[in-house]
């Protein structure tokens, strides 16, 4: 699939995954939550911004038992916690955030 | 050697990497075993000899391959709580490299100690 | 109890025999197959080697890779045993972890 965003078509996996990690922007982050439901807040962006920096760090995308608690380390336990993560995220902080976010889908994840 | 947890079975795992990075897709396909096998509550080992030792040097720059540099996902190992890393010390020295040259905390272990540990895992995987 | 290590690469191109020789145990057993049987035989450079090995790991070689290369198993050195498949997974059995050394 593809999404188009400026005029520009963006390619992505069947599952909505970008195939290009640079061809990631806030616009397209926007365009690629409204596809998943979401209307971003600033607490999802708080996520999505987690996890670029993660990726930047480690080149992976993270398991969410391990995304959960590398936020709890960064931002304490009311946010590094499945409830809070899923609410924002009710597919799965793993699976949406991360696609939202321009990232592969998360390793072990299936 | 195994202990009930949880319900499940908490066996010993030794993931071993023997080769150089980028030559041949073995190391990539280690590290994703390892990072998958961290889902499942195993007592996972990760070792480095031989050539394998080159996977966690310092300093990996690929971009002029346009191959995707992922020693820094070794790095990332601790927070799935994989923190058995054991390098072999001669074959970093054969190969003219010391602990300083590593891009993650490792335990340095001699051959003979190194072989004492594999013969204490349940499952040992080699590539 | 002990390992069964399993190696399938000559010892002329890749070096996985010698670090699997350098981690066996004493009383673990190295079954030589695919490619790695050309090392069980007795005129080979590497036989001293081997021989050395022998003293602290049980050798065994697989009969049908001998076979299929052309390479006579009464050529192969004192103190390497020849098993078939059934002898393969004989070793696997009495072993308490296969090794394999890819």
């Amino acid at each position: 699939m593809a999404y188009e965003t400026n005029g520009k078509s963006v390619e992505a996996d069947e599952e909505g995954f970008l195939v290009n990690i640079n061809d990631w922007n806030e616009d397209l982050a926007g365009l690629i939550a409204k596809d998943e439901g979401i209307d971003m807040s600033p607490e999802h962006w708080e996520v999505v911004n987690f996890l670029r920096e993660y990726y930047a760090e480690y080149q992976i995308a993270p398991a969410v038992r391990v995304l959960t608690k590398a936020i709890a380390k960064k931002m304490g336990p009311e946010k590094g916690n499945n409830k809070y993560l899923y609410e924002l995220f009710p597919y799965g902080p793993g699976k949406q955030a991360c696609k939202i976010a321009g990232l592969p889908k998360p390793t072990g994840c299936v | 050697m195994e202990e009930e947890f949880e319900g499940g079975i908490v066996k010993k795992f030794m993931f071993v990497n023997r080769k150089a990075p980028y030559g041949t897709v073995y190391a990539l396909e280690v590290l994703e075993m390892v990072l998958i096998s961290a889902a499942f509550d195993q007592d996972v080992h990760v070792a480095f000899l031989d050539d394998g030792v080159y996977q966690i040097k310092k300093g990996q720059d690929t971009k002029d391959l346009g191959h995707k540099n992922f020693s820094p996902t070794y790095r990332a190992l601790e927070g799935y709580d994989i923190e058995k890393l054991f390098v072999e010390r001669e074959s970093l020295e054969e190969r003219g490299l010391s602990e300083a040259d590593l891009l993650v905390d490792v335990e340095v272990v001699s051959r003979a100690e190194m072989a004492k540990l594999m013969g204490e895992m349940d499952v040992v995987m080699t590539a | 109890m002990s390992t069964l290590h399993t190696v399938n690469k000559s010892p002329f191109e890749r070096a996985n025999l010698q670090s699997c020789l350098g981690h066996a145990q004493d009383g673990d057993c190295v079954l030589l197959m695919e490619d790695a049987v050309v090392a069980a035989m007795a005129a080979t450079a590497l036989a001293p080697k081997l021989a050395d090995a022998a003293q602290s790991v049980k050798i065994f070689v697989l009969g049908p890779d001998l076979k299929a290369r052309g390479l006579d198993p009464a050529g192969v050195a004192d103190g390497i045993g020849v098993v078939d498949y059934d002898g393969f997974v004989d070793l696997a059995a009495e072993s308490s972890a296969v090794h394999a050394w890819l």
